[in-house]
């Protein structure tokens, strides 16, 4: 699996185009970095954990290992969807600080393409907002006339994890 | 022609641990005075190898050491010395800072040069003590003494430096085998002044010449203040590549120890050179204080030579090798192990999925397909239990840490404590294993501090001087039990019920059964020894012991009776990466419920349920009142019923005999399930030990018992 190459994200002198895998919310486009990303598979039924947050829909057995389902409509604060068998999951493999690797699924409305993004061309996103609310995003590019978002996986996700089980280790923390 | 030798430093370790693992054993096998001599040449051979590999790739360090401990080897397989406690003592240490070095090597920290260089002046002393009283070792062995004579000329001391010469011819395959004659140069070089005279008649032209081959030969002269056998040990990893001879120039008495090494084992040549060697008097290490026997025998031999000595080279031979014979095992990395259970468990699933999809086709060739199926079922099955069983290990692994362990705490604490270790065969999982040291290594070092007294204690009680630890293992159904048990003083119950009155764990007036009291050791701080060693007493400990046996999905109990001893009986699952579950349903949810946590499954009637100041429900259980706990509350999800009367209440028992009503829709089916990590892409969740993927592909949770009442607790305390 290409997983496990180093992946670079930032913006190295050397780098001029990465591939990226963009996909359909609602009306806007997002992109992700192809090396990043496992697997796209159909939706199915998933188990739900409890005491999860919204977002995460619960766990799916992914080829024997178990990967946690987030619905990224629900972690940008769109209108829910129905999730029917056209909805698809993107299995993207987060990177930690530590650099632990954690796959994760996410739900999105379609797949649209893999298109070559020029680094030279991708624009910072504006401040909008609370500070830290676009963290998440790695910038903006054009592509055909539409707009992508490219989004910094580690952080959307990872971040959030993190939070979780930093949550869950500081309870279990004090029952102790 | 280099070669990156760090891509066998792996090997070399592994090996090398393992190596010092079976000469701590041979070690402890060893019986003073009486050894036997294959224990010794297994030891041996250790410190040998070990010397070798460490040399080859440059832990000088380790080389060095080895050499030393190999010297004093060397003596007591020749029979020149004999095994005493002192020297076994030492040998294991010995085995302790080898193991120390390697693992410093291996994670690239400095070695503790101090603690080697001190016990490496032991064993050089221990030797340079056995060449200041010669006479009365030679004497101990008439059979390796040809000479009655010999031995009077030994204390004659000759510092002067001998001229040694030495006629090097390797073969043409001497590179092949290894081995680096610039190497063995350098080193004899170290020793004192050395001539070296290459023959290069051999040397073919050019075109002809094999780079992997040698041609040179050497005629070396060696002026240096060393024995013939230090000299043969350089040459040693040669043996049998070369024709070597080694003269001695000056001294025109000894020239006759010429040998010929091609061909000669190592059991021939050291026997022809002890001879020799205990003639020519050695001045390796300085030689300070001698024992006070050392003069005297060295004057008056024959009357001091302690018995059993003649014993042992008699040996010989007739031995009872208890070396392990060669299973023909080979070494696998345990993440590829992972991989092909991880494999087959998807197998397994995928299997199931089949099966499930050809029950519901209808025709003829429908019916041959179920055979195929039933068929594949099978030789699954088979498959997933050979896999398994790959991750087995004897428990043996973990036994054999013990030996040694009850000798140094027995030496220390002064007490007489014999090992009985039984059923060591017993296999179980590997992740097992590794966790079941710790608590077993506690129970035993319990036994030997306060379960064992100290020998007049003993012997006024009338039992035997000698304490016994027991270590049993065994297969129980599904199960495996260990079992700790000894013959000490036992367990004063009336002390353990005063002790938690006194600390307001047990009311005044409150009656426990037997089994309530010995529990109360494995609450946290709970100690009732009079004074704290360094071993135990601190009242840490049960308490862990038992969490780790939980954590394995284990159970312990404790049995004793004052005076006789106690007992303690672990049981634990034979993996970890199965559980024997009780699948139940909850709304559109599976969950799995380990078996080992249910105590019983009941429906439960409105009238039996009363409420606690409206707040819990709690049901009547064989004479305690248990609360009700509604799953689908804890877990959040929508329950197919809220009417007790029409669900089941499983009855599950967490640590410590608590135990709670789990209320929930309906009990599916119990089967075997492969755990699964929630944590490698998650998190932990509280009351949920892990997942599962059942037969359809889906994933269940597998609940956690005692997480799920800490849980509420904390809940309620909230």
């Amino acid at each position: 699996m290409s997983s496990n190459a180093p992946v670079k994200n930032g913006n190295g002198p050397g780098e001029e185009s990465h591939q990226v895998l963009t996909f359909v919310l609602g009306n806007e486009t997002y992109g992700v970095d192809i090396l990043r990303v496992q697997e796209i598979r159909g939706w199915s039924a998933v188990t739900k954990i409890p005491h999860a947050p919204p977002h995460v829909l619960g766990v799916l057995n992914l080829r024997g290992s178990i990967v946690p389902i987030v619905d990224l409509r629900m972690r940008f604060a769109l209108d829910r969807a129905e999730y029917t068998t056209v909805t698809v999951i993107i299995v993207v493999s987060v990177i930690s600080a530590t650099g632990g690797r954690r796959d994760f699924g996410v739900v999105v409305d379609g797949v649209s393409d893999v298109v070559d993004v020029n680094t030279a061309e991708v624009k910072a996103a504006p401040e909008l907002g609370a500070k830290g609310a676009t963290d998440y995003i790695r910038g903006l590019v054009p592509v055909s006339e539409r707009m992508v978002v490219l989004l910094d996986i580690d952080r959307l996700i990872g971040s959030d994890m993190a939070a979780f089980s930093n949550n869950t280790e500081a309870e279990a923390a004090s029952a102790a | 022609m280099t070669i990156d030798l760090t891509q066998f430093h792996d090997a070399f370790f592994e090996e090398s641990f393992e190596a010092l693992d079976s000469m701590e054993a041979a070690l402890l096998k060893l019986d003073i005075g009486a050894p036997d001599k294959e224990l010794i040449n297994t030891i041996f051979r250790v410190a040998h190898s070990i010397k070798g590999g460490s040399a080859t790739f440059g832990f000088s360090d380790i080389a060095s050491f080895t050499h030393s401990l190999e010297t004093l080897l060397d003596e007591l397989r020749s029979g020149t010395m004999q095994v005493t406690l002192a020297m076994s003592d030492l040998l294991l240490k010995s085995v302790d800072v080898m193991r120390a070095m390697l693992r410093a090597v291996q994670q690239k920290q400095p070695i503790n040069a101090q603690r080697v260089s001190d016990l490496q002046f032991d064993l050089e002393l221990m030797i340079a003590q056995k060449n200041s009283a010669p006479a009365a070792a030679v004497a101990a062995a008439p059979p390796a003494a040809p000479e009655p004579a010999a031995p009077i000329q030994t204390p004659v001391v000759d510092n002067s430096p001998k001229r040694w010469e030495i006629s090097f011819r390797p073969y043409a395959e001497l590179f092949s085998r290894g081995n680096d004659p610039l190497r063995m140069l350098r080193e004899l070089a170290e020793m004192g002044q050395l001539e070296t005279h290459a023959d290069v008649s051999a040397l073919p032209a050019f075109a002809d010449l094999q780079p992997q081959s040698c041609y040179l030969a050497w005629n070396l002269v060696l002026t240096a203040d060393a024995t013939e056998n230090a000299i043969r040990q350089v040459f040693e990893w040669a043996e049998g590549d070369c024709d070597l001879q080694i003269k001695l120039a000056n001294g025109a008495s000894q020239g006759a120890s010429a040998t010929t090494m091609e061909g000669a084992g190592p059991e021939v040549a050291p026997v022809a050179d002890t001879a020799t060697a205990e003639v020519l008097p050695i001045a390796v290490a300085p030689v300070p204080a001698a024992p006070t026997p050392a003069p005297v025998a060295a004057v008056a031999p024959a009357p001091v030579a302690p018995a059993p000595a003649a014993a042992a080279p008699q040996k010989d031979g007739a031995a009872p090798v208890a070396t392990v014979a060669d299973s023909g095992s080979i070494r696998v990395s345990v993440e590829k192990i992972d991989e092909l259970m991880n494999t087959v468990g998807e197998l397994v699933i995928t299997q199931a999925m089949l099966s499930q999809l050809g029950s519901k086709l209808e025709g003829p060739t429908a019916e041959k397909l179920r055979g195929g199926l039933a068929q594949l079922e099978r030789n699954m099955r088979e498959l997933q239990e050979s896999v398994m069983r790959v991750r087995m290990l004897p428990i043996n692994v973990v036994f054999s840490r013990f030996p040694r362990m009850v000798r140094d705490l027995a030496q220390r604490l002064g007490k007489q404590v014999e090992l009985k270790l039984t059923g060591e065969q017993t296999e179980l999982d590997k992740t097992v294993l590794e966790k079941i040291g710790d608590p077993l290594v506690h129970l035993v070092r319990n036994s030997i501090d306060h379960g064992i007294e100290a020998p007049d204690k003993r012997t006024a009680a009338g039992k035997s001087a000698a304490g016994t630890v027991h270590l049993d293992a065994c297969h129980r159904g599904g199960n495996i039990a260990v079992e700790v048990s000894d013959d000490g003083g036992g367990l004063d119950k009336n002390r353990i019920l005063a002790k938690a009155r006194d600390r307001g764990l047990v009311g005044p007036n409150d009656v426990l059964t037997d089994e309530q009291i010995y529990d109360l050791i494995f609450l946290p701080g709970f100690s009732t020894a009079e004074k704290t060693t360094d071993v135990s007493g601190r009242g840490v400990g049960m308490d862990v012991v038992r969490r780790n046996i939980k954590e394995l999905g284990g159970k312990i109990e404790l049995r004793s009776e004052h005076g006789k001893g106690s007992k303690t009986i672990i049981t634990l699952p034979l993996t970890l990466a199965i559980v024997d579950g009780q699948s139940v349903s909850v709304g559109s949810e599976t969950y799995i419920v380990p078996l080992i946590s249910i105590v019983e499954s009941m429906q439960l009637k409105a009238a039996d349920v009363s409420r606690l100041s409206g707040r819990g429900e709690v049901f009547s259980f064989r004479g305690y009142y248990l609360p009700i706990v509604r799953l689908y509350e804890i877990f959040g999800v929508e329950p197919r019923t809220k009417v007790l009367d029409e669900g089941l209440v499983v009855v599950a028992e967490g640590e410590g005999h608590q135990r709670i009503g789990l209320f929930v829709d309906d009990l599916l089916g119990q089967q075997q399930v492969v755990i699964k990590s929630l944590e490698a892409n998650y998190g932990h969740v509280e009351g949920v030990s892990g997942a599962t993927i059942l037969g359809d592909g889906s994933v269940a949770l597998i609940l956690d018992i005692p997480g799920l009442i800490r849980a509420m607790s904390m809940r309620a305390a909230a």
